[in-house]
C-alpha cells in the first residue's frame, strides 16, 4: 500500500511537469504518461522518500495553507531585510541559535529547513539529529524554546499534518 | 497586461538590486547570504511572473511555474550547503554577533 502511493505521487508530480511543458495534446498526454509511469517503474525502489506525504483531506488542505503562509512570510521576509540593508545603521543582531523540531520524516524536515531560510532573517547552517542551528539576524530570544516558538512552530504545525 | 507584467518585472529587478546592496553591505558571510537567498529567490520569481504576464502570447505559463518552483526548492540548498560549509572551515561570524550555539556545541564535543 505505501508503495503503491509513492509510486501515485511520483506520477503525478512527473506527468504535472509533462503537462506544463507540453500543449495540451492526446497524444503529448499518452505519451507523457507512458514514459512518467516508465520512470516511476525503474526508480521504484529510490520513492521511499515520499512514503511520508499524507494524501488524507486534512493533508491537501494544510498543503494549500502552508503554500499561501510560505508566500507571504517569503514576501515579509524581503520587506524585511531590504528594510535592514537601506538604514544607514544596518540593524543587525545576529548570531547561531539552536532550534528543536518534532518533525520525524526526511522529507518534512527538509521542507522545514528550506522554509527557514527563505523566512525573515533565517539561516539554516546545519541540522543534527532534532535539532537545527540556524543563523537569526536578529537574535530575540537565548534559549532554545524561545527560538523555537518564534522561527519553527509557525511551519511545524502544517508541516505535521502533511507528512506525520 | 504588459503594462502589469512590466511593473512586476521592474519590482522583481528592485528586489534583486536590493539583494546586491545588500551581499555589499553585511558584514559578514552570513549575514550576506541572507540577503544574497531571499532577495534572489523573490526576485527571480517576481521577474518570471513579469515575463509570462507581458508575454502571454508565448503560452509559457507551465514552464515559467516550473521555473518558480525549481528556483524555490534549489536555492534555500545551495545557500544552506554555502553556510554549512563557511561554518565548518572556520570563517568567524562577525563581531556585532550575540551567540553562537553551534561553534560552542561543536568545542563541547556534541557534535562530530
Amino acid at each position: 500500500m505505501r508503495k503503491t502511493k509513492s509510486a501515485f505521487i511520483g506520477v503525478v508530480i512527473l506527468f504535472a511537469v509533462w503537462v506544463m511543458l507540453t500543449d495540451l495534446s492526446t497524444q503529448e498526454m499518452l505519451f507523457g504518461g507512458g514514459t512518467a509511469l516508465f520512470i516511476v517503474f525503474l526508480f521504484r525502489k529510490k520513492l521511499a522518500v515520499l512514503e511520508d506525504v499524507k494524501l488524507n483531506p486534512r493533508a491537501l488542505i494544510s498543503m494549500v495553507i502552508y503554500l499561501f503562509v510560505f508566500l507571504w512570510e517569503l514576501l515579509k521576509s524581503n520587506f524585511d531585510v531590504a528594510m535592514r540593508v537601506i538604514s544607514p545603521s544596518l540593524p543587525i543582531n545576529p548570531g547561531i541559535v539552536k532550534v528543536k523540531t518534532t518533525l520525524k520524516s526526511p522529507l518534512g524536515r527538509a521542507a522545514l529547513a528550506n522554509s527557514i531560510t527563505l523566512t525573515p532573517g533565517t539561516l539554516t547552517v546545519e541540522m543534527k539529529g532534532e535539532y537545527f542551528y540556524i543563523h537569526w539576524i536578529d537574535v530575540t530570544s537565548d534559549n532554545i524554546e524561545g527560538a523555537t516558538r518564534s522561527i519553527v512552530s509557525n511551519f511545524e504545525k502544517y508541516l505535521e499534518i502533511i507528512f506525520g | 497586461m504588459e503594462l502589469l507584467g512590466s511593473f512586476i518585472t521592474l519590482i522583481g529587478s528592485i528586489v534583486l538590486f536590493l539583494g546586491a546592496l545588500g551581499i555589499f553591505r553585511m558584514p559578514d558571510v552570513y549575514n550576506r547570504m541572507q540577503a544574497g537567498t531571499k532577495a534572489t529567490t523573490l526576485g527571480t520569481i517576481l521577474f518570471l511572473i513579469g515575463i509570462s504576464l507581458g508575454h502571454a502570447e508565448c503560452g509559457c505559463f507551465g514552464k515559467i511555474v516550473i521555473l518558480i518552483v525549481f528556483v524555490l526548492v534549489t536555492n534555500p540548498v545551495s545557500s544552506n550547503a554555502l553556510a554549512r560549509a563557511a561554518h565548518s572551515a572556520g570563517i568567524k561570524l562577525t563581531e556585532r554577533s550575540v551567540k553562537d550555539d553551534l561553534k560552542s556545541d561543536r568545542e563541547m564535543g556534541e557534535l562530530k
